[in-house]
């Protein structure tokens, strides 16, 4: 049994310097060469300071902006996280209940039925960057009241939720998103 | 509810999954038979190089008690050093967060969750581990165990093979073949793809931005695609991030999941037919094939419905707790069944917040002993063990003696197969009782009623099952949790290795019994229905009682509305 010990250190020292080394060195150099903005965390500049990742998720308060989905850690991934609320738990229905009364009269809703469930329940990450197109679409007045847009603006925003919208990839990948962010960014160009 | 196209991205990932095992499976058959294939070229050159750095004589055959060993001690002393990497992290290099050493029984727990294969997160990856802990320590870890994992497959293929043999390959051989030909070429094809979705791959810190509003908001970095590739593949599971593959950095796209949650069902059903072809039946992987996937879809299915069926505390259907909008209900459901069917562990939404039904089928696909596509490798020595019993059961009922493939099944292997298939679930039962008696235990549980139960019953039966996914509510990163889960993970990994490699070593002397009129026939629809009918008659009545008083409970309560 005793040289088979020896070749178990060596062979794991082997196998470490392949796949521990070489191997993450290896993607780290291809990737940083071919998908350099992808590689390294897809961070958006504006004026030369950084504002944030297209991928992960920010925090909306103002009524100007469109708001992203509702964070168990507000937004500040260290560590990303979840509420991990069964069904059957008092709290996830107090907090669905406050907020979908919260969204309808923040947008001026009737019928808080209508509110898109991503709206209502926290994401898995903490930092999911997306809405539907429809909890977009229902922001729309709120925001133009907030700004003050007039009805050519209005029209512009709507535009805007439809040129950004992200259709299934592919064709057939997932339902419709819309990166709530890029649309934000957008938004603040309209005057 | 769902869309058509949705419904078409379904079809599609099963029929992928069917078109390409096979051919996989071919090609890890050669791998394992030694012979030369379209990457030998570049690849014997690197082999020759360690085997001689190593001193390993390639033409010299292990039994299986030299076999065991070996892996055993290799991947004992994986632990070792995964141990002391995360007790030394703040010493060494890469920690661009100063991120200090990590404590004593979380590193353990740690350390032991990743050589076997299990990738158990009681650590939250972006605060507990620095990059080159994660590169050199996890990441080897997920290719060794995987790796090991399979070395044992091929064993058990071989000793049904050998016809009056002793020899069952040379683990040293397996470790370093498996790892060249098979893991690193998938995963860097996979990593390379997933950076250009938007997977990130850098040794540059974390980057902390003044969002839009105004907000600081602190952005985690890392080599992280290198990672996830053999993560998946290897049906590893233990994320870079805390959040696993719900976390954009780790999962960006549509188009990412697609191909994650692929490439965790793909070598456990590739090996199925790496397994016929080595053995020389490929109606036999077929019939092993077609149980696995009548009962991730059957299971895949149900889930669905769950999600998808109408909550009376909610008064509605389609609840987004804790899944993601670029996913959607029916690809949270999809990667929930395939990474608790085949011994993954990554997730995509949080398991704790699925229905209880859905819940309860992803707490069953463990249970069931992580056979249905299951670990690499582990999950088809896990199924030939059912396979076993079976043949044992039939060859009572129609009075012969029973064998399979032609190699008798006798007092020996069964007394070892009953052993390997209670085990498990006596971690599981044990270890759930245990913890709900004591302070330790309860004081953990996030959700009251029914719910809290059920997160312990989970925690034990990923261990067990080596999966690593969780009802993450739980918080495992206790002096209990880290040692008892630990425990659990040791007894389920290498309590079924054991007895398979001493199964294998006793099959392999045997003589193979030419096919007669009256050989029970292992590759018909037939021994398909009685094979299920085994497997959940087994997983039925040793987790029933368990699962009526957590998700089944849950789930009558939760119709008539009521919350805790």
């Amino acid at each position: 049994m005793k040289p088979q010990i020896v070749i178990s250190l060596k062979i794991f020292l082997m196998l470490t310097i392949i796949t521990g080394l070489i191997y993450p060195l290896f993607i780290t150099f291809a990737a940083q060469i071919i998908f350099p903005q992808e590689a390294s965390g897809s961070v958006i500049k504006k004026d030369g300071k950084l504002i944030g990742s297209e991928l992960i998720g920010q925090k909306f308060v103002s009524d100007k902006y469109f708001s992203s989905r509702p964070s168990e850690i507000d937004f500040s991934p260290m560590p990303s996280g979840a509420s991990n609320f069964g069904m059957t738990s008092t709290k996830l229905k107090s907090l669905f209940d406050e907020r979908k009364k919260e969204f309808a009269e923040k947008n001026y809703i009737n019928d808080a039925d209508l509110t898109p469930h991503e709206m209502l329940f926290a994401s898995a990450s903490g930092v999911d960057p997306h809405i539907t197109p429809q909890a977009a679409f229902l922001q729309v007045g709120r925001i133009t009241k907030a700004r003050n847009f007039d009805e050519h603006r209005r029209r512009l925003i709507i535009l805007l939720i439809a040129s950004l919208t992200e259709k299934p990839q592919f064709g057939f990948l997932c339902k419709p998103t819309i990166n709530v962010l890029l649309l934000n960014i957008e938004l603040d160009k309209i005057e | 509810m769902f869309e058509l196209y949705e419904l078409i991205q379904v079809v599609i990932f099963f029929v992928l999954l069917i078109v390409v095992s096979p051919f996989l499976g071919s090609f890890i058959a050669n791998v394992a038979n030694g012979h030369k294939n379209f990457l030998s070229p570049v690849l014997t050159k690197i082999e020759q190089i360690i085997y001689k750095f190593c001193r390993i004589n390639p033409a010299e055959e292990m039994d299986w008690k030299v076999y065991t060993l070996s892996l055993l001690f290799f991947n004992l002393f994986g632990m070792i050093v995964l141990v002391l990497l995360q007790l030394l992290q703040s010493y060494l290099p890469l920690n661009p967060m100063n991120l200090p050493n990590v404590e004593l029984t979380l590193a353990i727990n740690t350390a032991i969750s990743f050589v076997t294969n299990t990738n158990w997160q009681s650590y939250g990856g972006e605060t507990t581990l620095s990059y080159f802990v994660q590169m050199t320590g996890l990441a080897v870890q997920n290719f060794l165990s995987a790796a090991s994992g399979i070395a044992v497959m091929f064993v058990i293929a071989r000793a049904i093979k050998i016809k009056k043999g002793n020899g069952l390959g040379n683990f040293w051989i397996d470790l370093v073949r498996i790892t060249l030909y098979v893991l690193l070429p998938l995963s860097i094809l996979l990593a390379i793809v997933l950076v250009s979705q938007g997977v990130v791959q850098t040794f540059s810190s974390y980057t902390e931005v003044t969002t839009l509003e105004g907000y600081k908001q602190m952005i985690p970095m890392g080599p992280a695609a290198s990672q996830i590739a053999i993560k998946q593949l290897g049906t590893n599971g233990g994320g870079f991030f805390n959040t696993n593959s719900s976390f954009p950095f780790e999962n960006p796209t549509p188009f990412s999941n697609f191909l994650e949650m692929l490439s965790i069902i793909l070598i456990p059903g590739a090996l199925v037919f790496a397994f016929g072809k080595i053995v020389g039946s490929k109606r036999q992987a077929w019939m092993i094939f077609g149980v696995m996937l009548f009962l991730f879809v059957i299971s895949f299915a149900c889930s669905a419905a769950a999600e998808y069926s109408h909550n009376n505390i909610f008064q509605t259907s389609g609840i987004m707790e804790g899944k993601e909008t670029r996913f959607g209900i029916l690809n949270s459901v999809l990667w929930s069944s395939a990474t608790t069917a085949a011994s993954n562990g990554s997730i995509n939404s949080m398991h704790s917040s699925l229905s209880p039904v859905a819940g309860m089928f992803a707490l069953l696909n463990i249970q069931l002993g992580e056979i249905i596509f299951g670990g690499v490798g582990s999950g088809l020595y896990g199924m030939l063990l059912f396979i076993f019993l079976t043949v044992f059961i039939v060859g009572l009922m129609i009075g012969r003696t029973p064998e399979y493939l032609g190699k008798k099944i006798e007092a020996y292997e069964i007394k070892w197969t009953i052993i390997a298939v209670l085990l498990p679930g006596i971690v599981i039962l044990l270890f759930t009782a245990i913890a709900l008696s004591v302070n330790a235990g309860l004081s953990s549980i996030a959700n009251k009623g029914p719910h809290g139960f059920s997160e312990i019953l989970y925690a034990f039966s990923s261990a067990a099952g080596n999966n690593g996914s969780a009802f993450a509510g739980l918080n495992t990163n206790t002096f209990f949790y880290n040692l008892m889960i630990s425990l659990g993970i040791l007894i389920g990994r290498y309590g079924v290795i054991i007895p398979v490699m001493a199964i294998a070593g006793s099959l392999v002397k045997k003589n193979i019994t030419p096919v007669s009129q009256g050989t029970l026939h292992t590759d018909s629809l037939l021994f398909g229905i009685l094979l299920t009918g085994v497997i959940l008659i087994v997983g039925a009545l040793t987790f029933f009682p368990s699962l009526a008083v957590g998700p089944i409970l849950e789930h009558f309560l939760m119709q008539r509305g009521i919350v805790f």
